[in-house]
């Protein structure tokens, strides 16, 4: 194999991954622009709508595989992305709403503390063992040009790039988008518009839950679900978030994709052993706090009193 | 059943110093910090390392502990506490994976998995306090926390107090009457990493060993818990805190109900606590220690 094709090779590897990182990126983010603060929920949001996903594709699938299985896999995804959004929410409705005109560091443990909630309720109720999405089509990679591509990548791909569309389209194009960057921007002045920013903010919670939903099942598909899952991948995603510019959403999908090929080539071209690839996201958050805190595409924001 | 109590007093008083770490920077500060367990394990395997393959004596290995501790206090602090507060948040709940990453695969140093045992117990004057008697070692861990408590309360009634707690309230108007508040945001963030690894220090020796697995998030989210339950920004509630957590923690075992209790139980418990005491009472069971004249109503936190 020539250095070419691997490196394409990694290349392929690290967009899924990164892609993966992104559609989490983005709940982060929304939310962090319209409410200034870190939903700690949101990596085992993901950890649900995956088991959720996960469960129901096991339920309908059948025992061919088929046509139907391809079906069975997005009305699966679906379902997870509905539970998890509904979910999300509830929480912000429960946890976060009677926190508004708090400190800022109540929401916040508020957060950790939905956090361990669920991921505890996880392991509860449906044990600490991982498991894994079976393929829902033949998965023999297939090869163009000493690149091998595994079907499932192009699955990840192609679901990772529509989301990112739609979502693009309805912040920037929908009414409601048009209300959501408005709340993001200056959420008194909104309401003096006509804005009903709870709503608004509701919204918000559903649509960064389903998308996180979406990852988690795509995850099920790379990796294995577990009820802790949640934590390190929400982290990282974080990371991308920051990377990027957080409340940036077109930051929070650069940086997503930053992040995945930074791991990917990180272990396979610079030597990094496999058990410290976590720390490279880490890492990146340090330097990228260090040099450039606004994130790649963030502005600069003066606190004013 | 005397046993028992001893160990819960002997957990409570290594949680204690851990949540006076912890209420210094969260308590005063108004930061989240979420890594705990992270200096805990530092400070443990700083006192395992030292004595089992340095061969050094306990009571020097405990500054050893502070010292390491408080430097990666520092190096996450440095960064991360220039910018927001929330920051430091998501930096410290990653420090706390990637402790136990490094714990994990740096095999030549921490065993890795397996981690470190027959840590040679703690000698006073020739004689050894063995952790299984319990009396002696509960005589040490509470003599720690009570000069913890004394150092940590003298400060925040100091200057250096005021200033930190001035910093919560409004960082800006604080940085205009003169106060570097990176400085002193590092700073307490630094003493309470210290305290911490002190507190890894005493669970190493009174567990004997050693290993990653003992040092999850869920200490981190436990100290957490003490100081929200007990009352941000008072040493005293904390200290009660960390016992009603330990107590909730070993109930099962005290009344038998183990098998019956699922482990999972607590932990859901402890994210309850966080949540349902930041919805209806935010400054836990005794509240914040107020310096303002008797009589004068409470006052909410916050910023209007």
């Amino acid at each position: 194999m020539g250095s070419i094709s691997e490196f394409f090779q990694h290349m392929m590897n690290g967009l899924t991954l990164g892609g993966i990182y992104a559609l989490i990126a983005l709940g982060y983010t929304m939310v962090y622009g319209i409410l200034k603060f870190i939903n700690f929920a949101h990596g085992d949001i993901l950890m649900v709508g995956s088991y959720l996903g996960l469960f129901t594709f096991n339920l309908i699938r059948g025992q061919e595989l088929g046509p139907w299985t391809i079906v069975a896999f997005f009305i699966a995804m679906i379902a997870g992305m509905i539970f998890s959004a509904g979910l999300g929410m509830l929480i912000e409705r429960v946890a976060y709403k009677p926190l508004r005109r708090a400190t800022r560091l109540a929401p916040l443990l508020s957060a950790i503390g939905v956090s361990f909630i669920l991921s505890n309720m996880a392991a509860w109720m449906w044990g600490t063992k991982s498991r894994k999405l079976d393929y829902p089509f033949d998965n023999s990679p297939l090869h163009i040009g000493g690149v091998a591509i595994t079907p499932h990548q192009i699955l990840i791909l192609s679901v990772v790039i529509i989301t990112m569309v739609a979502l693009k389209l309805f912040v920037d194009k929908s009414r409601i988008g048009k209300a959501m960057r408005a709340t993001s921007l200056d959420q008194d002045t909104a309401k003096l518009m006509g804005i009903k920013a709870d709503r608004i903010i509701s919204i918000t919670f559903a649509v960064g839950s389903a998308l996180a939903a979406t990852a988690g099942f795509l995850i099920a598909l790379e990796i294995k679900v577990y009820p802790s899952m949640g934590t390190m991948t929400g982290l990282k995603a974080f990371v991308a978030a920051v990377v990027g510019g957080i409340g940036n959403i077109s930051g929070a999908m650069l940086g997503g994709i930053l992040l995945g090929l930074l791991e990917t080539f990180g272990v396979a071209l610079l030597g990094i052993p496999y058990g410290l690839r976590d720390t490279i996201a880490f890492v990146a958050l340090i330097i990228i706090l260090l040099v450039k805190p606004e994130g790649l595409l963030g502005k600069v924001e003066k606190e004013k009193v | 059943m005397l046993n028992f109590i001893l160990l819960i007093m002997i957990y409570t008083g290594i949680y204690a110093l851990m949540a006076i770490g912890q209420n210094l920077i969260t308590g005063y500060v108004g930061l989240l910090s979420l890594t705990q367990a992270g200096f805990f394990a530092i400070g443990s395997y700083a006192t395992a390392i030292l004595s089992v393959t340095y061969g050094w004596n306990f009571w020097a290995t405990v500054p050893a502990a502070a010292l390491i501790a408080g430097f990666f206090g520092l190096l996450i602090g440095l960064p991360t506490l220039r910018l927001k507060g929330d920051y430091l948040a998501i930096a410290t709940l990653g420090f706390g994976e990637i402790v136990r990453n490094i714990l994990n695969n740096w095999d030549s140093l921490t065993n890795g998995p397996m981690g470190i045992q027959r840590i040679p117990m703690i000698s006073i004057f020739g004689v050894q306090i063995s952790p299984y008697t319990k009396w002696g070692f509960l005589v040490i861990v509470w003599v720690f926390v009570l000069i913890s408590y004394l150092l940590f309360e003298r400060l925040a009634k100091s200057r250096i107090g005021r200033a930190l707690e001035a910093i919560r309230e409004d960082e800006i108007a604080a940085s205009s009457m003169g106060i570097n508040t990176t400085s002193y945001k590092v700073w307490a963030f630094v003493l309470g990493a210290a305290v911490a690894g002190i507190a890894g220090s005493l669970q190493a020796e009174f567990i004997l060993s050693v290993t990653p697995g003992a040092f999850t998030f869920m200490v981190s989210i436990m100290v957490l818990c003490m100081v929200v339950l007990g009352g941000m920004g008072n040493f005293k509630a904390v200290i009660l805190g960390a016992f009603l957590i330990q107590f909730v923690s070993y109930f099962p075992q005290l009344v038998g109900l183990s098998n019956v209790i699922p482990p999972q139980f607590k932990q859901v418990l402890f994210g309850l606590i966080l949540v349902v005491m930041m919805i209806w009472r935010p400054q836990g069971i005794l509240g914040r220690e107020t310096r303002s004249a008797p009589g004068k109503p409470f006052r909410k936190g916050g910023r209007s």
